[in-house]
């Protein structure tokens, strides 16, 4: 899938945001790493539809988004987002946030839907937790639904907001376990994320954004082996310090 | 797990609390009645058990009827509270403000004979209904209004992300967790209702009050008849009581979606 995205601003309250965002590589799965408050889940949000830029364009594929809410609402459908915590109905057990989507957005019947999402709650060790409510849930569980209702409806792309952040460790080994597996049957992801080694070893490209900027992108190897902005040398250091 | 069966209080311990408390209010009762030598006598209200009757009805027609119109108001101004056109936004904080801010009593007297009159609402039963409706909307707002403001934004981020439209937003996600979060305070404001149509009695409706008003004129037995229809009233409200208790289980997390989907 091919993302392109042209001189991407946007500002909340007079304060900058995203600034001249310019980006265009063929996706398979990158990994937008960077410091708390770069610009990382703003320029997520915007890239699936849920933020409208001040200025800029996005094409998907070569096709322009139009950012009008009738034809953003159709464009959301196509695209899966995942966000760092609470991202599912508090109000609906695990299968009916599965069913939701399918049934409301897709038109889906009901019958139909269940036995989707008991297919791939099954498949990735849920079906125990189907009935139960968000608050009866683990956090990884809570995410590893979120996950499975977002590629429910099979996306073009699955868009992830810090999606471990908020779990522990064990957790968070369990959730990058199930992306993984994704990534590899050929989902194509963009994950905002602080897990160097999930972004270094799982995910084709690395996007630096630092100060509402973008100061590097590439194949995550060379990203991560042979860093050449001193931002990104900086930020690197930091934070690989403490690393076993 | 001892300590925690510890902390249930068994059967025995309910029953004997339940009759220490029960002895407490009657006896306090019958040594204040006692004491001002008072002797009751409820037989002097069966001649008027008919007018009882159909005062009992009409008061849960106004409160129903109310409870309705109420809800409507309620619902509308607390949205309109945070309208971004700010006109609106002011009449609706305006409206809640001054409702809030005065008697009942005042209201009744108000509506009724100023405003009523000048618009030719003549029916004093609509008048009654529409008054107290007035009034009991500008709590039910406040009520609406900060349940829907507990409702967490990314709820509304996550059926933006899965391609929900607005409307169905609102029927499958700001609906059932709003209802969930605000029916202990509806049902308390519907037993509120019930309790203040008694004051419409003063514009002539004739709804519980105003039917032991017109007894009492005529038989003068004023304990006896206050007494019974207090207890009226509570049967009322204790209904709505138990009533809410039932929704509240059911709409609490625990509740079916099911037939929403």
């Amino acid at each position: 899938m091919n993302i392109e995205l042209i001189n991407i601003c946007k500002s909340f309250a007079g304060k900058l945001v995203l600034q001249d965002i310019s980006f265009q590589e063929e996706v398979h799965s990158i990994a937008v790493i960077g410091p708390s408050g770069g610009g990382k889940s703003t320029l997520l949000r915007v890239i699936g539809g849920l933020l409208n830029p001040d200025s800029g364009e996005i094409k998907i594929d070569g096709i322009k988004i139009d950012f009008n809410e009738k034809a953003l609402q159709l464009y959301r459908r196509n695209i899966g987002f995942v966000f760092q915590a609470k991202g599912l109905f508090e109000h609906l057990t695990g299968m009916e946030n599965m069913m939701l989507p399918l049934i409301h957005s897709f038109g889906m019947n009901k019958y139909d839907a269940e036995k989707a999402g008991d297919d791939l709650l099954k498949r990735f060790g849920l079906s125990d937790e189907k009935n139960k409510y968000p608050y009866q849930l683990s956090g990884g569980q809570q995410q590893r639904i979120a996950i499975a209702r977002a590629i429910a409806v099979k996306p073009k792309l699955l868009l992830l907001d810090e999606p471990t952040s908020a779990l522990d460790p064990e957790y968070t080994a369990e959730v990058l376990d199930m992306l993984g597996e994704l990534q590899n049957e050929g989902l194509k992801t963009i994950i905002v994320t602080h897990e160097m080694g999930f972004a270094k070893n799982a995910c084709e490209k690395v996007m630096f954004l630092v100060n509402n900027q973008i100061i590097e992108s590439g194949k995550s190897n060379e990203i991560f082996n042979a860093p050449k902005s001193p931002e990104l040398m900086a930020f690197l250091n930091k934070i690989l310090e403490w690393k076993v | 797990m001892t300590e925690l069966e510890n902390k249930k209080p068994t059967t025995l311990n309910k029953i004997l609390s339940g009759l220490f408390v029960a002895t407490i209010l009657v006896g306090f009762l019958w040594l204040s009645i006692r004491s001002i030598g008072l002797e009751l006598d409820f037989s002097t209200l069966l001649p008027y058990k008919q007018r009882l009757w159909q005062g009992f009805v009409m008061t849960i027609i106004i409160s129903v009827g109310s409870l309705i119109v109420s809800l409507f108001i309620g619902s509308i101004t607390a949205i309109g509270q945070n309208a971004r056109i700010l006109a609106i936004s002011y009449l609706c904080k305006t409206y809640v403000q001054i409702i809030r801010g005065t008697p009942l009593l005042v209201q009744i007297y108000f509506f009724y004979y100023i405003i009523g009159t000048a618009w030719g609402i003549d029916n004093r039963y609509v008048a009654g209904i529409l008054i107290l409706s007035i009034f009991e909307g500008a709590y039910i707002s406040e009520i609406v209004r900060g349940g829907l403001e507990s409702i967490d934004h990314q709820q509304y981020e996550i059926a933006k992300a899965i391609g929900l439209t607005p409307i169905k937003t609102l029927q499958f996600v700001t609906l059932p967790i709003l209802l969930s979060r605000i029916l202990p305070a509806l049902a308390g404001q519907f037993a509120s209702i019930i309790k203040d149509s008694s004051l419409l009695s003063v514009i002539a409706v004739i709804e519980l009050t105003q039917t032991i008003q017109e007894i009492s004129a005529d038989n003068f037995r004023m304990f006896e008849n206050y007494i019974f229809v207090g207890l009226l009233y509570f049967i009322l409200t204790f209904s709505v009581s138990m009533i809410s208790g039932v929704l509240e289980r059911r709409y609490n997390h625990e509740y079916r979606t099911n037939k929403y989907l």
